[in-house]
């Protein structure tokens, strides 16, 4: 059995190119040339840079598998970037890991792993995949701080049975541990925290300057309708923002409404960025067929626990009813149901319910 | 290991790695010294220029200038003679040079010398005179390479540089050899050139070490400013063991250039054969025209070359697709969209290259596993 292993140059990715070679399988290792700069290279600062190529070049030649550098960066400025951009001019929070896993790794790349020669597709994720008479499951990695099973709810039967994920069979400090005894560079490499194409800069500027139309300035209002003033462009709000409003006011003012059609930011009370729930659209289920009538837990953004909530098919989009009002249900990024460490499905938050 | 990508670059003759041990030992003065242990390395280098220049017909030794490659020589030879003078000399080049030359170009534009490239048909041909109709009195160097280093393909430098020097008989005719030198006789006769650029790496030699024939009398802008050294026109310490390999394979390639001109040609021709009878759909670029004969390109429809080439290594089998970036990702070849093909066609391509190490059986056995990786690939 041979194994793709898409290396990013980070410790994880690193750690699972060891870990299927552990198990037996051949290894070929890629990293993704996602992104360039206008000369036509990779970047050389932020994340998915020529360092950390060149890392995992290192580690791969270390672990003794060969290494190949892919441009992906067609796909990946139309499906992502662009997409990205297009969210933004639509007044919602894109979040671009979703649609790269959704659009190139567990597309494109998984469709080339075979032409490859390869049998399986592995990544350096937290999460895992488990295997029954059932069929596969996704499920929450080990190190439930590092979990990332958010990011893949997209995967189905399908993909599935063609990824490994073994890094989420161990704990952060488990990977790190077992890099270091091997002696692997990125042992000690930190985390990525930026969005791979933004680099070092801010993502607002990286979007003013790329899609410009997404920066035009807007009426600021309250809720009640009272004009505060005009911003800069929708591009410097996100639902349930507290900070960098640009006014002041006497007391804790949120972002909770951005209305594309007019460029209006509408700044609210706390009690203002509650939903009772959201619409939720593009959605999948990892089994196959949806949960519906009974209790799920969602997740609505990346870095926040799952809440309780009841789903509903609402024809063309699923309507997720919380137990309890959240705060900055924002759309444009992922609604993802969990029954205790299992991944049921999700999809895009296209509208809040208050 | 089945290397077929001597294009990129050849394994070091032993003629080489002999000629070279002595200047790594013993005999590792600075030539520019006053005392014995440079003058041996003295004597090893002018030795060797002397030697060289009479292999390429040079007049003269100093018309041979070391350089750090096939690079600089040719940027020395095209920036340095359009820098020289009143600094605004025009180029005029093809639009599938290789990037020491194209990037060379776009330097001086960016400084404000007017230049121009001229594009290939879709068979990869040069129309000569539409590339003379470019050459003015304000023309300082025209650039043609003897042989493309992706296709292979030939171009007629005898008659591009009489027609360039009809309309400005001053014009410098300037050839980037680096890739025929080890199948095709390139000397000052053979190619009419003022100046031609040779790499070592390409026929046999160290790589990091090159040539640039230029006779004395044509005035060149330094590029790299230092010590002088080379009388002026390239400083920096002589890389003295790397220099003398050089000429060393050299010498051993014009000596058996015959034999290995055609030996390469035989195995390159079983491999298109046999990979032809395989492949029938197969096309293999400059089929019919005049190319190198150690070159193999080749378009298979329906089939991704990078994945070919992954694939192919897998097997132990190393070729090569486009040129790679910084990262090591394959890039669409500028010379396949010159040549008008999509990037979904110059995407099929593949080349492979065969060279003085060479087996005889390299083309059959590579053809029996491409054939054989094509058809599970598609």
């Amino acid at each position: 059995m041979k194994a793709l292993v898409a290396m990013s140059g980070g410790v994880d990715s690193s750690v699972a190119a060891a870990l299927m070679l552990e198990q037996g399988y051949d290894v070929i290792g890629v990293t993704l040339k996602q992104w360039e700069g206008a000369d036509g290279q990779m970047p050389v600062a932020g994340c998915c840079t020529v360092s950390d190529a060149e890392d995992a070049r290192r580690v791969a030649f270390q672990l003794d598998v060969p290494y190949y550098v892919l441009d992906y960066v067609d796909e990946f400025t139309e499906k992502v970037v662009d997409h990205f951009g297009e969210m933004y001019a639509a007044g919602k929070t894109p979040n671009p890991c979703v649609e790269c896993n959704r659009r190139v790794r567990f597309s494109v790349l998984l469709e080339r792993t075979k032409t490859l020669g390869c049998d399986v597709l592995v990544t350096g994720h937290h999460a895992r995949v488990r295997g029954d008479d059932a069929g596969f499951h996704l499920v929450k990695a080990v190190d439930s701080s590092k979990d990332q099973s958010y990011v893949l709810h997209m995967l189905g039967q399908a993909e599935l049975a063609r990824v490994r994920l073994p890094i989420g069979e161990l704990t952060k400090t488990e990977v790190r541990e077992r890099a270091a005894a091997m002696g692997l560079r990125t042992a000690a490499k930190p985390d990525s925290q930026d969005l791979c194409f933004v680099g070092n800069g801010s993502y607002r500027s990286f979007i003013r300057s790329r899609f410009p139309d997404v920066a035009r300035p807007g009426p600021l209002v309250l809720s009640d309708g009272t004009v505060l003033g005009r911003h800069h462009g929708m591009v410097d709000f996100t639902i349930g923002q507290r900070k960098g409003l640009g006014v002041a006011l006497g007391e804790r003012r949120y972002v909770v409404g951005i209305d594309p059609g007019t460029s209006t930011v509408t700044l609210g009370s706390r009690r203002d960025l509650l939903s009772s729930g959201c619409l939720v659209e593009d959605v999948s289920f990892v089994a196959g067929f949806a949960p519906v009538g009974s209790r799920v837990d969602v997740k609505i953004r990346y870095r926040s626990p799952a809440v309780p909530a009841m789903l509903e098919d609402a024809g063309d989009r699923w309507r997720v009813e919380f137990a309890e009002r959240q705060p900055a249900v924002a759309p444009g990024q992922s609604a993802v149901f969990y029954r205790d460490d299992e991944v049921l499905g999700g999809g895009v938050i296209s509208e809040a319910v208050r | 290991m089945l290397y077929l990508d001597h294009a990129a670059t050849t394994r070091v003759r032993p003629e080489t790695r002999a000629a070279m041990a002595p200047l790594l030992d013993e005999v590792f003065g600075n030539p520019s010294g006053v005392h014995g242990v440079s003058r041996e390395a003295k004597n090893a280098l002018e030795t060797a220029r002397e030697e060289a220049a009479e292999l390429i017909g040079a007049a003269h030794p100093l018309e041979v200038v070391f350089t750090g490659g096939g690079t600089e020589a040719d940027n020395l030879a095209i920036v340095g003679s359009a820098l020289a003078g009143d600094g605004r000399g025009g180029v005029v080049t093809t639009a599938v040079e290789h990037e020491a030359v194209l990037e060379s170009v776009a330097f001086l534009e960016r400084l404000g010398c007017r230049v121009s490239r001229v594009g290939v048909d879709r068979s990869g041909k040069l129309d000569v005179e539409e590339l003379v109709s470019n050459v003015d009195e304000h023309t300082a160097v025209v650039s043609v390479m003897a042989a493309n280093n992706e296709t292979g393909l030939f171009f007629p430098l005898d008659e591009i540089s009489a027609s360039a020097r009809a309309i400005a008989p001053g014009v410098l005719f300037h050839t980037d050899a680096v890739q025929a030198v080890i199948t095709e006789e390139i000397t000052v006769e053979t190619t009419q050139a003022d100046m031609i650029s040779m790499a070592a790496h390409k026929f046999g030699g160290p790589k990091g070490v090159g040539l640039l024939y230029v006779p004395r009398e044509v005035e060149l802008e330094p590029v790299l400013h230092g010590g002088g050294q080379e009388l002026g026109r390239r400083s920096g310490t002589h890389n003295v063991a790397a220099i003398v390999g050089m000429v060393a394979a050299l010498r051993a390639t014009v000596a058996g250039r015959e034999a290995t001109r055609s030996r390469i040609e035989r195995i390159r021709d079983e491999f298109e054969s046999e990979l032809l009878a395989a492949v029938p759909d197969l096309v293999v670029t400059g089929s019919g025209l005049s190319r190198l004969v150690q070159h193999s390109h080749i378009r298979i429809p329906g089939v991704d070359g990078e994945t070919l080439l992954i694939r192919l290594d897998q097997e132990g089998v190393a070729a090569a697709a486009g040129s790679a970036c910084n990262s090591g990702a394959v890039e669409v070849s500028h010379v396949l969209a010159a040549m008008g093909m999509t990037e979904q066609e110059a995407a099929e391509c593949v080349r492979f290259s065969f060279g003085w190490s060479s087996e005889a059986d390299a083309g059959t056995t590579a053809a029996r596993l491409v054939s054989k990786l094509v058809g599970e690939l598609r």
